[in-house]
């Protein structure tokens, strides 16, 4: 259980990153590390005590494999999340190159 | 960087990549194609492949490897991809439903099995490495043109 | 046990090095460093094709992020209402917490899933799809439908990004008022 509470821990660095920070270039760090903490707590969730990676070789018997369904979950979302960074990222480029900063109260001050 | 005028990095790095390059993206063919076997899958293929060409870019500059991927080419890729994707999962109806595995299972552990999952992962991984190439371009040329004002 | 227990500690430190560091550069370097500790978790965890996938991302999301932020000037302001801000902050935080550790207790002891749907795919799914790699045959054959929303998402997000980085079309500084009705 003290696992799922440091992985809780992680998620919330990147909640306070988001909330707190002005420069846009952090909200979108922390984004990142909160969406690294869901990932993480999904492949703790499917972790099995002296568990195998869900593959089966032609030669050996392999039994109490580690639950495979979060992990592919978990794959398509690896997937979307850096879509969302590159969609982000490119927002953030457009509104430097129209305000000249990245500070997020400067833009509020520029245009009402 | 250099004391001629040339676009991209010092000679060091333009060796390395140049013979590196390959390595990489025979490593990402070689993801795709045990994607059913082995770790790895159509994603992390495509992804590997997109960033030979993003390595490329790096240490050449954006006209070498503007030549030799277009980003119309990269567009049409990603296109192809996602046709071939919809058409596999579509030619399922002829065994009954949508994603249905019509052709032979075939032995397993072998390269040619599994039916039509070897298929799927050629075609994401046509669709990643195209999509998540033209995007990086589009955001380098977005950077050049803001430096020139 | 006790790596992912120092895992997760150089994680969490490192996120918090990321998140507080005055330079933006070092402050990306940092958050590299946290996906690779992650994909060490994920190898850890017995998990080795998301920790393959783990790694190439986040060696291109470096990438794109360091293209972002270089030669840009960024000032790091603190003035304002910093005391309110932190306090809004905390507050929803802390509400977050409550809810999560209120949810935590239902969930199963770590180690001990309940497989019941995955339970099947690993019984049947060598024999009915063929594919020795079981993550391969579920994202492919047993939920493609999964993958087909990923393949849609990722090419909104081309087609979003084309359109927000276009040349033409796009209003230039003191153009605005004779150019409305285009």
């Amino acid at each position: 259980m003290k696992v799922y509470l440091l992985c809780l821990g992680l998620f919330c660095i990147g909640l306070y990153c988001i909330l707190r920070k002005r420069n846009i270039i952090k909200i979108i760090l922390g984004f990142i590390i909160a969406e690294y903490a869901v990932n993480l707590f999904f492949i703790l969730a499917a972790y099995r005590m002296e568990g195998r990676s869900p593959i089966f070789a032609p030669d050996a018997k392999i039994v109490n494999m580690v639950d495979a369904l979060p992990q592919a979950l978990v794959l398509t979302a690896i997937a979307i999340g850096l879509a969302n960074v590159a969609l982000l990222i490119s927002i953030a480029l457009r509104i430097y190159d129209k305000y000249g900063t990245f500070d997020i109260t400067k833009i509020r001050e520029l245009r009402g | 960087m250099n004391k001629t005028n040339e676009k991209g990095m010092s000679l060091i790095v333009k060796t390395i990549t140049r013979l590196t390059v390959g390595i990489m993206l025979l490593y990402g063919i070689y993801i795709i194609s045990h994607g059913h076997l082995t770790p790895g899958g159509g994603f992390a293929g495509g992804v590997i492949i997109a960033l030979s060409f993003v390595n490329l870019m790096l240490a050449y500059g954006k006209e070498v490897t503007l030549k030799k991927l277009p980003k119309g080419v990269a567009s049409f890729f990603e296109g192809m991809g996602a046709i071939l994707f919809l058409g596999i999962a579509l030619l399922g109806f002829t065994g009954g439903y949508f994603f249905f595995n019509f052709i032979a299972k075939g032995e397993p552990f072998r390269l040619f099995s599994a039916g039509i999952i070897p298929l799927f992962n050629i075609a994401i991984s046509l669709k990643v490495g195209a999509g998540l190439f033209a995007i990086f371009i589009s955001l380098v040329l977005l950077k050049i043109e803001a430096e020139k004002k | 046990m006790m790596q992912i227990y120092l895992l997760l500690g150089a994680m969490i430190v490192v996120a918090i090095l990321a998140v507080e560091l005055k330079d933006l550069l070092s402050s990306i370097v940092a958050l590299g460093a946290v996906g690779l500790l992650l994909c060490i978790a994920f190898i850890t965890l017995k998990a080795p094709d998301v920790a393959i996938t783990q790694l190439v991302v986040e060696i291109l999301c470096l990438i794109i992020l360091i293209r972002a932020t270089l030669k840009r000037d960024l000032p790091f302001s603190t003035t304002g209402r910093w005391f309110l801000n932190t306090l809004i902050a905390v507050i929803f935080i802390s509400v977050f917490l409550l809810v999560a550790a209120k949810c935590l207790k239902d969930l199963p002891q770590f180690g001990y899933p309940i497989m019941r749907v995955a339970g099947t795919y690993l019984k049947e799914g060598m024999t009915k799809t063929g594919a020795a790699n079981i993550v391969s045959s579920i994202e492919l054959d047993y939920r493609a439908y999964d993958t087909l929303g990923e393949a849609t998402v990722l090419f909104a997000t081309v087609i979003g990004i084309l359109a927000i980085v276009r040349k033409s079309g796009v209003k230039k500084e003191g153009e605005e008022d004779s150019e409305e009705n285009e």
